[in-house]
């Protein structure tokens, strides 16, 4: 996206009281007084080793590896050793990082490290990025004196992510910092002492915690893998990458996309100060190799009379399949990006577009467009969720519908801790003295989901009910802060809530689509708006399903998923983009609309039911294979770049659909390239998307971003089993970036347009900072993404009279009451295609009330029923935080109906055998 | 005059001829000074007592108690939360064995002291770090503890004033480093044994994050006589610029190792000579390790020495613990340093890499010069590690820095030793030793 160099001069401006220069080697530099000076040396772009230190996580002085001489003032040329890492910056401090003592010492810290450090980097995942490899050559231990013998340590299996090799451990503590402080994991440790410490579980068995996968970028070397990377790895300088954005949630986290050989290899987190920063959750990390899937659409077909799909010349099918546009209603998805979704609507016309949502999830988008847009809220970032004092979810279990909200939600729950650690002169990046002194002070959090959550560990207090109970108590949290507004101000939950909102100076409510309940979304509005005052603005997020779901209700279409479906069902023709409809609306409806009388084209990157029953199917790219543009859920258009050109016949599909208009004379949906479409885009629809910068935005501009590194290798060789001769290298003229190793990846370029971080003396993914105006900060090109439209920021003035229907708490009348229920692994379309996902999705799932259960009775990991749907088996999750009387039908999952129902009776399956547990052992899979 | 006004600490043992149960205690006038500091002294007047009787810790560092118990925030300063007052009983230090006597044999003078101490600093809640393996100690202190709540001097509103005090044990996982009073809060509070980084102190955040203070058993010992006899009998106790009196020990191959209550800044030669019964014949003193298997070695010249902290400081060791270890000449100090150095090494928290990687490398080197392997260059990795990990502010905390002053002392003073070790490929005591059998 385009980046104002404004916007990141206006965050890393710092106020000049509290600047104080210091001297590094007799050089005067700022930085902040008080800050550590491991990161302000850093932040200068100076290179200085460091282990244990991160900077998400602070210091905690345990590697001794960030030595510098300290000197007492001007005139002492003996200085003393000390830690970077533990010292704070003041004024005239003067170090030095270059001192012969302190390069012995640091030489001598490598040493020690490498007593035990195995020498299997050429067969280590990690050899080539290894943050130890690095800081070895930075220090120059080289020659070994250490003559014993070496440490050896029984590995765990871990799971289906993350692969365990403790010899190569250096004992930094940070995967327990991470794991554990930062992340709240509560079964990885570390265990033993004196120089026998073992990070890992007390027994062998999957990592619980869904932030897992980090442990991979935030071990320094080799000790935690990427599983499903090691089983094949590939060599960072022999990947092929590019910048992309995560499709797993509506979150929109930068993600770095590596391929090799036609497969997407692995996903690394890529840094933006404003959303994800250092950190992805795993079904983003590990959710993606769905790319690779067997299972995906290759080539151009049309069915045949026995109902299997007939490959012809791709060509020939457009040209058969463009006959049947007339009247044809198109229907996008919020899981294609804007580009695609925009040019379908021009394709089929306004009146015949629908945005593929569901009925009620498009109802509750647009309500949600209309507070964000008119509210007067902050809608905050998902980094800017770390400042919250004081936070209520309401009917969003966040750890299962956009876990990295989730994790920043845990750090602003810690946030009065630093508050603390100012009181007690503790710096904050202390972090072993910041949460020694702070215990478990938290700041408030309150969670109305009707279950347990994954951050029920840090609140204050929860509160459970159906959707409707829980929308009433949200209405009711406003009357007690605000008479005006609708709702029984009795509820000792609500009081309490409604007390702690109004001492925060920086709350915060989180609610989404996720219950699919209008009145939830309403009754978040309500808190919000009751909240102002002349000093405060509440912070309101709405949590939403897809990682264009944003996107897709921005373009707008006029037909309602019903409407759609009632319009083919009376023989109209259908174009359906990247949507399986089964997903969005009961069977019955979506099979009588696939039925009939109207030809139906499809486009789709993995065959689905949808695909299956249409008369003519296109292979769609994936986000890995296109560049294109996703609106996450704060209204953020990002775009995310082709990451390698995809094989046999597969193209965006807006590249179809401009096959499809050109071939049926459609010469307003005819666009030749991107550039052109996003034009129409803005000129057609309320997205602005920037310009596609064709330079880099450096000062080098005519020369291109690489997509492979400078050490790319097997260029002319590595398709020899092919052809002998060497392919002609693909040219982009899309982007900036290049299908090639030739060209610079700069430091400063636009921080949308980074493909890898990697600098000289810095292979490892800790290179970032290196991209960054100072550590911590936004990139020095700017952090990627533009926020979308202009949000009033008045809102209404007679808030309080908008949403007045207050639900009254229900029964069930003897059946249950259905609410909906996520899993992070499992209820995803797509992520529930790749392979180390599905290892640890569950299976279709109910949560019941232990009281519930035993009435029907059903005990744990029992099958249950409806009547109405015998052939759907759902398996028993007990869940005591579930209300009596409700139920959670797990959502999203391939082989189960959508359900509509709001009640249900359900009945044990005797003959039902459960999912097996733990994870298929599969060592090599595709 | 009463063998008490000479030996505060252990008088009243020698008196009674064993354990002193309370009984005994306050026949001897026990807790007659924590009830005149609770009824009569205002908190700030126990510190000041404290502090003018000038008592320094007893631990091995040597720092003025009032003055540490001044940095507890009190009155307007305080925020009115809890504070905790912690007895460090975890002796671990190779040699010594002082605190293990005191608690065995006179627990109630250190309930007393805590008493005075924690209505000092006005703690309500106080614990007993106790070494794990001391059984009979802990019974002892615990029947003590069950004795004395039983009469009101713990529990609430003690001696009918309005300050409670709640006095629990608990016994140490067991290792060297919980010794270290923030590693010893971590353990407290359940966590992993490792030191914290100061600031912040534990007077203004220790235990569970709450204003914290940290004494050794015998320094609370001092503190009744202190407040029962005045602050001018208590420094006139010491020979030296140092107050009170100090359990002193000496192991090793003297005619009579033991234990003694002394006027602090007794010379070693007369603890050695006097007290120990000096050494066994045939054997010749070579070096000794003045207060545990932390500190420096000292020599043959330093025997006319002080044993205070700043006679002993200055002459480049540590007073420590003031329990000697003796190494004679029959002894190898290559190893001898090198079983000093498998302790440390042991019993390293794991935190940071120089104790961490290092000592087991020392330890390693160590083993191959004593067994023969020894190369001519290892002398000079000795002397780097010791440099490295020796300077305090390089390793996270203070066990390496204790590991290593034995071993750059012994590189000094007995470095031919080590060299004829590298030299010859063999320990030339064991053959002595061979030969002499």
């Amino acid at each position: 996206m385009n980046n104002t160099s404004e916007k990141s001069d206006v965050l890393t401006a710092k106020d000049p009281l509290t600047m104080a220069k210091f001297y590094v080697d007799g050089i005067a530099y700022e930085a902040e007084a008080g800050e550590n000076l491991l990161h302000a040396v850093l932040s200068q772009s100076l290179d200085l080793p460091y282990f244990c230190w991160h900077p998400a996580m602070g210091s905690i002085g345990a590697c001794r590896q960030c030595a510098i001489i300290q000197y007492a003032d001007e005139e002492d040329t003996r200085g003393r050793l000390t830690m970077a890492c533990m010292t704070p910056v003041a004024d005239d401090l003067r170090i030095s990082v270059s001192a012969p003592q302190a390069k012995e010492f640091r030489s001598g810290v490598i040493e020690w490290l490498m007593e035990n450090h195995p020498h299997d980097c050429p067969v280590c995942e990690e050899g080539g990025e290894c943050h130890l490899q690095d800081m070895t050559v930075m220090t120059g231990h080289s020659m070994r004196r250490y003559r014993n013998q070496k440490r050896t340590w029984r590995n765990q299996d871990l799971g289906p992510f993350i692969g365990h090799e403790m010899n190569r451990c250096i004992t930094c503590y940070r995967c327990v910092r991470f794991y554990g402080d930062y992340a709240g994991g509560t079964d990885l440790a570390a265990l033993g002492s004196k120089s026998h410490v073992y990070f890992g579980r007390v027994t062998d068995g999957t990592l619980e915690s869904e932030f897992s996968g980090n442990l991979v970028e935030v071990c320094p070397t080799g000790v935690f893998t990427d599983k499903p990377f090691a089983k094949h790895y590939t060599r960072k300088w022999d990947l092929q990458s590019a910048p992309s954005i995560c499709p797993g949630c509506s979150v929109g986290c930068n993600t770095f996309a590596s391929e090799r050989y036609g497969l997407l290899k692995r996903l690394h987190n890529r840094y933006n100060g404003e959303v994800n920063r250092y950190f992805l959750c795993d079904r983003g990390r590990f959710g993606s190799h769905y790319v690779n899937s067997q299972n995906r659409i290759r080539f151009a077909g049309n069915k045949a009379a026995d109902g299997s799909y007939e490959y012809g010349h791709s060509a020939v099918v457009v040209d058969a399949a463009a006959q049947h546009l007339e009247g044809a209603i198109g229907i996008g998805s919020p899981r294609a990006s804007v580009e695609t979704n925009f040019a379908l609507k021009q394709l089929v016309g306004a009146e015949n577009f629908c945005t593929g949502m569901s009925d009620v999830d498009e109802d509750l988008l647009n309500e949600i467009l209309t507070i964000r847009n008119h509210g007067g809220f902050h809608s905050p970032t998902p980094a800017e969720i770390e400042d919250a004092d004081a936070i209520l979810i309401l009917g969003e279990d966040v750890s299962n519908t956009a876990a990295r909200i989730a994790l920043a939600v845990r750090q602003a729950v810690r946030g009065v801790s630093f508050d603390m650690a100012d009181t007690a002169n503790i710096p904050q990046w202390q972090d072993a003295g910041v949460r020694g002194h702070a215990q478990h002070a938290h700041n408030p959090l309150f969670i109305a989901v009707n279950s347990s959550t994954r951050l029920d560990d840090i609140a204050t207090a929860s509160c459970n009910g159906s959707t409707k109970t829980l929308a009433n108590i949200g209405f009711n949290i406003a009357a007690h802060i605000d008479g005006n507004f609708a709702g029984e101000a009795e509820s000792e939950f609500a009081k309490t809530v409604a007390e702690a909102l109004k001492s925060a100076k920086n709350p915060l409510i989180i609610s989404g689509i996720g219950s699919q309940s209008k009145e939830l979304v309403q009754a978040a509005a309500n808190i919000a708006w009751s909240l102002r005052d002349q000093d405060r603005v509440a912070s309101l997020l709405y949590v939403l399903r897809e990682a264009n779901s944003m996107g897709a209700a921005l373009v707008g279409g006029n037909l309602s998923m019903s409407d759609a479906l009632t319009k083919m069902q009376q023989g109209a023709n259908a174009i359906i983009v990247e949507n399986d409809l089964y997903r969005r609306a009961d069977a019955d409806t979506v099979d009588g609309a696939l039925e009939g009388t109207g030809s139906i084209l499809s486009l789709d990157s993995l065959s689905n039911r949808t695909a299956e029953k249409s008369d003519f199917a296109f292979p769609a790219a994936t986000y890995a294979e296109q560049t294109g543009t996703f609106v996450n859920l704060e209204g953020r258009a990002q775009r995310f770049f082709q990451v390698f050109q995809p094989a046999d016949e597969i193209k965006p599909s807006w590249k179809w659909i401009a096959d499809l208009a050109a071939s049926n004379a459609r010469p307003e949906a005819t666009w030749v390239s991107l550039e052109e479409l996003s034009a129409a885009v803005n000129e057609g629809s309320s997205i602005e998307l920037a310009e596609i910068q064709t330079d880099n935005g450096s000062d080098h501009e005519e020369i291109s971003v690489p997509r492979q590194t400078h050490r790319y290798s097997g260029r002319t060789a590595m398709h020899a089993d092919q052809s002998v001769h060497e392919p002609k290298t693909a040219i982009d003229p899309e982007t900036p970036l290049s299908y090639s190793m030739e060209g610079i990846n700069q430091e400063d370029q636009d921080g949308a347009t980074i493909p890898y971080v990697w600098t000289p003396g810095w292979n490892s993914n800790q290179s970032v900072f290196k991209f960054q105006a100072e550590v911590g900060g936004p990139l020095k090109g700017g952090d990627p993404g533009t926020l979308l439209g202009t949000i009033d920021t008045e809102g209404p003035a007679d808030a309080h009279e908008l949403f007045r229907s207050v639900p009254a708490p229900e029964s069930g009348n003897g059946q249950l009451m259905a609410s909906v229920s996520y899993h992070i692994f499992g209820s995803e379309e797509l992520s529930s295609s790749s392979w180390p996902v599905a290892q640890r999705s569950t299976g279709p799932f109910v949560r019941l009330h232990s009281v519930d259960a035993e009435k029907l009775g059903a005990e744990s990991g029992n099958g249950v029923f409806s009547p109405e749907q015998p052939d759907q088996k759902y398996e028993v999750v007990l869940d005591d935080n579930v209300a009596p009387g409700t139920v959670g039908i797990g959502f999203g999952f391939a082989t189960h109906d959508y359900l509509t129902q709001t009640q249900i009776t359900l009945q044990v399956d005797p003959e039902f055998q459960p999912r097996p547990t733990g994870e298929d052992r599969i060592l090599a899979k595709d | 005059m009463s063998i008490q006004d000479t030996k505060p600490l252990t008088g009243r043992i020698e008196e009674v001829g064993g354990v002193v149960e309370l009984g005994a205690y306050q026949e001897g006038g026990g807790y007659a000074a924590a009830r005149t500091a609770l009824t009569t002294m205002t908190p700030d007047e126990v510190i000041e007592t404290v502090k003018d009787a000038n008592l320094c810790g007893r631990g091995g560092a040597g720092f003025p108690t009032g003055v540490k118990w001044g940095f507890v925030p009190q009155g307007d300063a305080h925020d009115g939360g809890v504070k905790y007052l912690v007895c460090n009983g975890d002796e671990m230090e190779p040699g010594t064995f002082k605190d293990r006597y005191l608690i065995t044999y006179n627990p109630h003078i250190l309930i007393e002291g805590m008493i005075i101490g924690a209505y000092a600093i006005g703690a309500e809640k106080a614990f007993v770090f106790l070494r794990g393996e001391y059984h009979e100690p802990k019974r002892n202190l615990a029947k003590a503890i069950a004795d004395a709540e039983a009469k009101g001097f713990l529990g609430e509103r003690i001696f009918g004033t309005d300050f409670n005090l709640d006095l629990r044990i608990h016994s140490s996982g067991g290792r060297y480093i919980c010794g270290e009073e923030t590693a010893l809060l971590n353990a407290l509070e359940g966590k992993r044994a490792q030191p914290r980084t100061k600031p912040p102190f534990p007077p203004a955040s220790g235990a569970w994050g709450r204003p914290t203070i940290v004494n050794n058993v015998e320094t609370f010992c001092n503190v009744p006589a202190i407040i029962s006899k005045g602050i001018n009998w208590y420094r006139d106790l010491g020979l030296t610029e140092d107050s009170g009196t100090k359990l002193y020990g000496v192991s090793g191959r003297v005619k009579n190792p033991g234990l003694w209550e002394l006027p602090i800044g007794t010379t070693i030669r007369e603890i050695i000579d006097e007290h120990g019964g000096g050494m066994q014949d045939g054997f010749k003193l070579r070096g000794l390790l003045p207060g545990g298997a932390s500190t420096d070695f000292l020599v043959e010249e330093h025997l006319d020495l002080a044993m205070d902290f700043n006679t002993i400081r200055n002459a480049g060791s540590r007073m420590g613990t003031g329990t000697m270890i003796l190494m004679d000449d029959s002894i190898c100090p290559v190893d001898m340093s090198r079983n000093l150095q498998h302790f440390f090494a042991q019993e390293s928290c794991g935190f940071c890499t120089p104790c961490r990687e290092g000592l087991p490398w020392i330890e390693q080197l160590l083993l191959d010069i004593e067994e023969g392997r020894g190369q001519p260059e290892d002398l000079e990795i000795l002397d780097k590690n010791a440099q490295f990990i020796g300077a305090p502010g390089n390793t996270f905390c203070l066990h390496a820095t204790g590991a290593i002053e034995p071993l750059q002392s012994a590189l000094k003073y007995f470095r031919e030793d080590f060299e004829q070790h590298i030299r010859e490929k063999r320990c030339p005591y064991r053959e002595r030793s061979a030969n002499h059998g």
